[in-house]
């Protein structure tokens, strides 16, 4: 084997060693590069109370309740567990029932937390908003796209 | 055939041949992308804000690319000794560069009014923040050492080292929960961006990435020139 081919080889096994160990020490760390844990997470995780954490799921329908202004209380859900959330301050565009959301605060309770700053997360569909008329005046539209 | 993509006195002759038509095809393909930029639908969910996303992912895609072409080069730099790979290197290290503070700008003019922030460190983010402070590093490793030889190892090292980064940044938002939404157009399936907003999207791609072929050849040109009168 010549010594270029030799020099190729070690390269690209460096890389691949470096690579797989880097890839390691990330997914064991994953709770550090996680940026939320979601409801159910949360609940067996069995985090006490005063932890700062993020919490990211959709907001539950129908669950969001104006107590005074900028003054909100809702839940986050993934479908299995919901949390309680309450929250002063902002509400971004994009929060609505049924929306993508992460927040940030500290746990009251098992189930509660207090909010000090929401995200909305949106999803990867894209789409005009004509398209979006159309769909709905011929039945088509779906529940996934919200 | 492709060897002036090794041999800078080829790549030379070859560019000179294509650097006009070059030229004036970018215009015509920016041109054209502004314009259907400009005339592209508002998203039902995002409504004008989503026209960041026209520079925005044009400017990562460069980025990522920019990197990855460093990337190859070091290999073969390094494994065939071809010393047209590190003009290549040092040439369009600061082009990735500037690439990706124009991602990182554009996704923070586009985070601050639909997530509600300009800047969280969620892995995404995060991981295209450390290629750019590699790419700063790339450029200063490019000023620091005397010996030509010695540096020009270090940094092609130093760019493979770093090409690990590259896949933890495209799978970032598959291997972990982020706020950064997943892709768009790499997905196996068909792309759930609608078609009237890829259009736009792809030829800005391809706008992009010429611009940054003609300041990469401008750039690969001097650097030839510069290395010709001095040794």
């Amino acid at each position: 084997m010549s010594l270029r081919f030799q020099r190729l080889i070690l390269i690209l096994t460096t890389l691949v060693m470096l690579g797989a160990a880097l890839l390691l020490i990330l997914f064991n760390t994953k709770q550090n590069i996680v940026f939320f844990y979601t409801p159910s997470e949360l609940i067996e995780n069995k985090i006490t109370s005063g932890v700062k954490v993020r919490i990211g799921g959709y907001v539950k329908k129908s669950s969001i309740k104006k107590k005074s202004i900028n003054s909100y209380e809702f839940k986050i859900t993934d479908n299995k567990n919901e949390i309680l959330i309450f929250y002063n301050g902002i509400l971004p565009d994009l929060f609505r029932e049924g929306q993508g959301t992460v927040i940030e605060g500290s746990i009251i309770d098992q189930d509660t937390v207090n909010a000090s700053k929401v995200y909305a997360k949106h999803d990867e569909n894209y789409m005009p908003a004509s398209i979006k008329k159309e769909l709905e005046k011929n039945n088509q539209w779906k529940k996934e796209y919200k | 055939m492709f060897n002036f993509l090794i041999n800078p006195y080829k790549f030379n002759k070859f560019v000179d041949i294509i650097f006009k038509p070059l030229v004036i095809l970018t215009l015509l393909v920016l041109i054209a992308g502004l314009f259907l930029v400009y005339f592209s639908p508002l998203d039902y969910q995002q409504g004008l804000t989503v026209k960041i996303m026209y520079i925005h992912v044009p400017s990562a895609w460069l980025a990522l690319l920019t990197y990855a072409i460093m990337t190859i080069y070091s290999i073969i730099g390094l494994a065939f000794k071809i010393p047209f790979s590190f003009i290549i290197n040092k040439a369009i290290a600061p082009i990735g560069a500037v690439f990706t503070i124009l991602c990182l700008f554009s996704g923070s003019m586009w985070g601050k009014p639909m997530w509600g922030t300009w800047w969280v460190w969620d892995a995404r983010l995060t991981s295209v923040a450390i290629l750019f402070i590699v790419y700063l590093l790339i450029i200063f490793l490019n000023h620091a050492f005397e010996n030509r030889e010695v540096r020009e190892k270090t940094i092609a090292i130093f760019i493979l080292i770093g090409s690990i980064n590259l896949p933890i940044i495209k799978f970032s938002v598959d291997w972990w929960n982020t706020l950064h939404q997943p892709a768009s157009i790499s997905k196996l399936a068909s792309p759930s961006i609608d078609i009237s907003m890829l259009q736009p999207l792809l030829v800005m791609t391809v706008a992009f990435s010429l611009v940054g072929l003609i300041i990469a050849i401008l750039r690969i040109k001097a650097e030839i020139l510069m290395r010709k009168n001095y040794l």
